[in-house]
C-alpha cells in the first residue's frame, strides 16, 4: 500500500502522476526529452537500456520492468536477455561504447563524484561522444529520482512481468506524455 | 575539470543549462514547480531547505551552496537557521512538521525502501498532509538526481559566498525559468 492516500489505484509512477498532475508535466516532458527524443545519438533503445540497469542497480521492480519490456521492444530482445544484461554488463552481447556507457551510469548511481576519468576516456576510445556522456549521466541520475520517487511513496506494481511487456510497444509508439491514463 | 567539454565561463548546473538547453528545459520546470511556484501548505524556503539539506547529504558543493542562498533569501535572509538545518535538523529552531519531513527526505537520499510507514506516520502526526509527504520525497528524489548530475560531469563549482549569496537572492526572486538565467553573476565571478 501506497505510503499516502492516492485516490486512484494505477500501478508505479502513474499512481502519483495522476495525483499529483503539476509534477506529471515536467517529469514526463523530461522522461520525453531524455529517451524518446529522435534528435540522439543513441538509439532509444540504448537509452531506454541505460534506464533499466540504473534502475535494476537501485532495485526498483517498478521502473526496471517498465524500462527493459521498452529496451526489449527496440532492441528486439526477451525478458531473459534483458536480465542477463542487467546482471554482468562485461560479457554481454553488447558494443565497447554502451558496455563503457554502462559503466558510467553505474558510478552515477552510487554517487556523482564515483564517475572516473578513466571511465570516461574508456567511452571516449570507444567513440562515445561528449554529448552521449552528457546524456548517460543525466539519465543515470534521473533514475536515481525516478527509482527514489516511486519507492520511496511505497506505490505498488504488478509482479506479472508479461504485463509489462504487452504494454511497451505502446509507450514506444505514444511516449511518455500520454502515458498516465493508458 | 568538467569530464566533457563544457563552455568554461558557466559553473556548476547552468554550465549544462548552456551546454544542453534541451534538458535545461524539463529540468528548469521541475524544479520551478518543486521549489517556486506557489504550494498551498509548503513555504518556498522550507522546500528549499529539503533541496539544501539532501545536496549536503550528497556533499555536492555547488548545490548545497545555490539552495542554501536561495533558503536564506526565503527566509528572511536568516543563513544562521539554515546552516543550523544542515548540521542537525533536530536542534536546529524549525516545525516538528518540518522535522519530520527532512527525516523522510534523509531516508530517500539513502534510497527509496528506506522510508518506512512509521517515518511517515510521525510526520503526519506533526501535521504533514498527503501533498507535503507527496512533495518532500519527489524534491529529495529530484535532487538526487541534480546532485549527480552536477558531480557526474564534474563541473567547476567555485568558493565563492558571495557569489551564491548573489544567485540565491535572485533565485528567490525570479524561480527557476530558463529565460530568468542572468549571466550577469558570473561575468562578475570571473572577475573576482
Amino acid at each position: 500500500m501506497a505510503h499516502i492516500e492516492l485516490n486512484n489505484d494505477l500501478p508505479g509512477i502513474r499512481g502519483l502522476m495522476a495525483y499529483r498532475p503539476e509534477t506529471e508535466a515536467p517529469l514526463n516532458f523530461l522522461a520525453e526529452t531524455l529517451l524518446r527524443d529522435d534528435n540522439n545519438t543513441l538509439s532509444r533503445g540504448q537509452r531506454e537500456l541505460i534506464a533499466t540497469y540504473v534502475s535494476y542497480l537501485n532495485d526498483c521492480f517498478f521502473c526496471q520492468n517498465v524500462h527493459g519490456a521498452i529496451a526489449g521492444h527496440y532492441l528486439e530482445c526477451n525478458i531473459d536477455q534483458i536480465d542477463r544484461i542487467k546482471q554482468d554488463v562485461k560479457t554481454a552481447e553488447l558494443d565497447g561504447k554502451m558496455k563503457a556507457l554502462l559503466s558510467i551510469a553505474a558510478s552515477v548511481q552510487k554517487g556523482g563524484k564515483n564517475v572516473t576519468i578513466e571511465q570516461v576516456e574508456e567511452a571516449r576510445k570507444n567513440g562515445a561522444s561528449d554529448v552521449e556522456i552528457h546524456d548517460t549521466v543525466l539519465i543515470a541520475a534521473a533514475f536515481c529520482m525516478f527509482n527514489r520517487y516511486v519507492d520511496g511513496l511505497a506505490t505498488w506494481a504488478p509482479e506479472d512481468r508479461q504485463f509489462y511487456v504487452n504494454r511497451a510497444p505502446q509507450r514506444a509508439l505514444e511516449g511518455y506524455q500520454s502515458s498516465v491514463y493508458k | 575539470m568538467p569530464h566533457i567539454d563544457l563552455p568554461a565561463e558557466y559553473p556548476g548546473i547552468r554550465n549544462l543549462f548552456v551546454y544542453r538547453p534541451e534538458t535545461a528545459a524539463p529540468l528548469c520546470s521541475l524544479a520551478q514547480v518543486l521549489l517556486h511556484d506557489p504550494h498551498p501548505t509548503l513555504s518556498a524556503g522550507d522546500r528549499e531547505l529539503i533541496a539544501s539539506y539532501v545536496s549536503n547529504l550528497n556533499t555536492c558543493k555547488f548545490c548545497t551552496s545555490s539552495h542554501s542562498a536561495i533558503a536564506k533569501h526565503q527566509l528572511g535572509s536568516d543563513l544562521t537557521l539554515v546552516k543550523q538545518v544542515l548540521a542537525d535538523p533536530e536542534t536546529a529552531p524549525i516545525s516538528d512538521k518540518l522535522k519530520g519531513l527532512l527525516k523522510i527526505a534523509a531516508k530517500v537520499q539513502s534510497g527509496g525502501k528506506n522510508v518506512l510507514p512509521e517515518d511517515v506516520e510521525a510526520a503526519r502526526k506533526e501535521g504533514a498532509t498527503d501533498m507535503e509527504i507527496h512533495d518532500t520525497v519527489l524534491i529529495a528524489a529530484a535532487f538526487c538526481m541534480f546532485n549527480r548530475y552536477v558531480d557526474g560531469l564534474a563541473t567547476w563549482q567555485p568558493d565563492n559566498e558571495t557569489f551564491y549569496d548573489k544567485m540565491g537572492e535572485q533565485r528567490a526572486k525570479e524561480g527557476y525559468k530558463p529565460t530568468s538565467i542572468n549571466f550577469t553573476l558570473t561575468e562578475e565571478l570571473q572577475k573576482s
